[in-house]
């Protein structure tokens, strides 16, 4: 039996490459310095979902919300293996929190056919682990969070193993089911040459400026456009979107201060060191 | 989603594993009395579970006025639909205006789903909560007396305050080992309101086939003392120094995520923003960059030695020894100032 799989990937600020250059005067981070990648853990769930369908048969479609340039992660995920890609793209969505970005997502979802969804277990950026198991709720499908193994498919029961964070257990569900998958589940591929000729060129509508010289038309004929969907494509309820549609909202932002604390210099000799652990008993921090 | 409600109670959603109350929300009820005292409200725990009535009397001795307990049979493994069902089910009667989780894996797993139904706001991985006002810019409103939900974001280089003026309760979950344990007291008293349960196979989507606990190899949180090692270790042999300094001076033995990577130790050690957070009365890192999710886990402790050949090293800015030099030259040394001194 072929399986139809949905695959929610983020575009994140590379948070593990803050340098200097990244960092403003005033100890912030500037956004803009930072490369935007494909969020390490979807690439996880990605690769989940291109293993089953080459087991198993059927579809992966790959979807994000996100700006124009989050078109990337989508030609990336063609590269690797997805037969569709969606880009969820409107203005109105901007500062959507993670409730918010989940109805939008459901909405998208919604119109599609699928009977397995996937994310990463969190992004890094936010590091909530939140927008999976509140798009599952908003579909009305069971959620299975911290997947680290496809155990077995079998018509429309899935069972996998997944980390309790004290040990692991082996649970089996119906379909549709949404999971989240972590980092260990395998090793993601790298894009396939083939593909990657293929797909070079795909663009999606927001990416193309009318000064380009790029014809649509032609490029959709070629199967060579990304689905790009609106808030009204998918018929959102704009109260759920966007700010308006999210209860959290930031009260204020602070960069970590590095706090220079009353400290001293110990030499790195036999007196110096003595002479420290003899403070330290003393003061009852070692008994 | 419920409207503001001033005088809802503040409310820790009480996890346990075969009727044993995890710490988590033990010290996350502790900070829950203190925001409901400047409140003027009633601090609640909600338990789910089956046979679970003592866990209910022990969260009572940690500080709880009110207990909503929910016992069934079904209830006796955690599993994410039924158990949002019927927290969903006590929210809208009972109208807490603040609902605190763990961060644990089960804390994470239920409280999206509970926020995603109850159409409320949720804030990952809180580090601290207080109570304050916001001023919405635009509208010039004052917002008196919200829930400040404060937590690192963005890799751990910002703290953010997150804020639900609306749409509550406000809900948040909290990291382990950041808020400090109340101290129990046997003689409190407090009340048990028990929350009728129906549940069918259907609120029941998953069936847990087989199931594996792992035991911790070591307990960061409770010692008093924590040695940890780095990538400056530069082996899993020299990372022996590390175990025994930890030894001589009674302390356990900690890592940052590059010692644990690189395979000096198991992960169970690991110390920071994906790690153990600790609050020891000493910290030793040794070889250890200081990098801000490794601080993430450890600026709470009360004392810091930092060991490192790299005077530049961030680990310096929060030391109280900052201790310049070779850590195979200097954890001898210092292993041999304890023995002497002992
Ligand atoms: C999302 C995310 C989450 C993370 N979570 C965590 C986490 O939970 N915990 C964590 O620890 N890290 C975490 N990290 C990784 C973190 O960013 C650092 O990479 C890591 O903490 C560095 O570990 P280290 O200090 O051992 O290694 P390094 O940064 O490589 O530092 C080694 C230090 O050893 C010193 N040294 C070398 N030789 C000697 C010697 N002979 N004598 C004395 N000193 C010596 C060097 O000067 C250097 O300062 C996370 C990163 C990301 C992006």
């Amino acid at each position: 039996m072929a399986y139809n799989c949905v695959v929610l990937i983020k575009q994140v600020p590379d948070t593990k490459r803050i340098t200097g250059e990244a960092m403003n005067a005033d100890g912030t981070v500037n956004r803009a310095a930072l490369p935007a990648i494909f969020n390490p853990e979807d690439l996880n769930a990605l690769e989940l979902a291109i293993q089953i369908k080459e087991k198993f048969g059927g579809t992966v479609t790959a979807i994000t919300m996100g700006l124009p340039a989050a078109a990337k992660i989508l030609r990336e995920s063609l590269y690797r293996g997805a037969d569709d890609a969606i880009l969820l793209t409107d203005k109105r969505a901007a500062a959507s929190d993670t409730l918010a970005t989940s109805y939008i997502l459901s909405c998208a979802i919604k119109k599609l056919k699928y009977d397995i969804l996937l994310c990463g277990r969190q992004a890094i950026d936010g590091d909530t682990a939140q927008v999976g198991p509140q798009t599952a709720e908003k579909l009305g499908i069971p959620q299975i969070t911290y997947v680290e193994q496809l155990i077995e498919l079998n018509n429309q029961t899935i069972i996998v193993r997944r980390n309790t964070g004290a040990g692991w257990q082996e649970v089996k569900a119906q379909l549709p089911v949404l999971l989240t998958v972590m980092d260990d589940a395998n090793e993601p591929r790298v894009g396939n040459a083939k593909r990657l000729m293929k797909y070079k060129d795909v663009l999606a509508p927001a990416e193309i400026t009318p000064d380009s010289g790029i014809d649509i038309k032609e490029l959709e004929k070629k199967g060579l456009l990304i689905k790009q969907w609106s808030l009204d494509d998918i018929g959102a309820d704009l109260n759920w979107c966007g700010r308006d549609g999210s209860p959290t909202k930031v009260h204020r932002i602070q960069s970590v201060v590095l706090t220079a604390k009353e400290s001293k210099t110990v030499e790195p000799n036999q007196a110096g060191i003595t002479n420290m652990i003899h403070e330290l008993i003393i003061d009852k921090t070692i008994s | 989603m419920i409207k503001v409600n001033r005088q809802g109670e503040v409310w820790v959603f009480a996890e346990q594993h075969d009727g044993k109350l995890e710490d988590i929300s033990i010290e996350i009820l502790g900070r829950a009395g203190e925001l409901a005292s400047k409140l003027g409200v009633k601090v609640a725990a909600a338990v789910l579970g089956e046979n679970v009535a003592e866990s209910a009397e022990k969260l009572i001795h940690f500080g709880a006025d009110n207990i909503y307990l929910a016992e069934h049979p079904l209830l006796g493994y955690y599993q994410t639909c039924s158990y949002a069902k019927i927290l969903c089910e006590m929210i809208n009667k009972y109208q807490p205006q603040i609902v605190l989780y763990g961060a644990s894996p089960v804390g994470r797993d239920l409280a999206p789903r509970v926020a995603s139904a109850a159409k409320a706001g949720l804030t990952a991985d809180c580090t601290d909560l207080q109570i304050g006002d916001h001023e919405d810019k635009k509208s010039g409103q004052i917002h008196k007396n919200l829930l400040l939900q404060i937590r690192p974001a963005f890799g751990g280089n910002i703290i953010a305050t997150i804020i639900n003026y609306d749409r509550w309760p406000q809900m948040a979950t909290v990291r382990e080992g950041v808020m400090p344990m109340p101290l129990p007291n046997v003689g409190r008293k407090g009340k048990i309101i028990r929350h009728p349960v129906h549940l069918t196979h259907s609120d029941l989507p998953l069936e847990i086939l087989r199931e594996h606990k792992r035991e911790k190899k070591v307990n960061l949180k409770t010692s008093r003392i924590i040695v940890a090692g780095g990538a400056g270790l530069g082996s899993r042999e020299n990372f022996r120094l590390v175990w025994d300094l930890a030894n001589c001076l009674g302390a356990a033995p900690g890592a940052t995520r590059a010692a644990v990577d690189l395979g000096f130790i198991d992960r169970d050690h690991q110390i920071g923003q994906t790690g153990t957070t600790v609050r020891p009365s000493l910290y030793v890192a040794v070889g250890i960059s200081g990098a801000i999710q490794h601080q993430a886990g450890m600026n709470a402790s009360q004392k810091i030695i930092a060991v490192n050949s790299d005077p530049t090293a961030p680990i310096f800015n929060i030391a109280h020894y900052k201790i310049v030099g070779d850590l195979n030259v200097v954890v001898p040394m210092m292993i041999k100032a304890i023995k002497e001194r002992a």
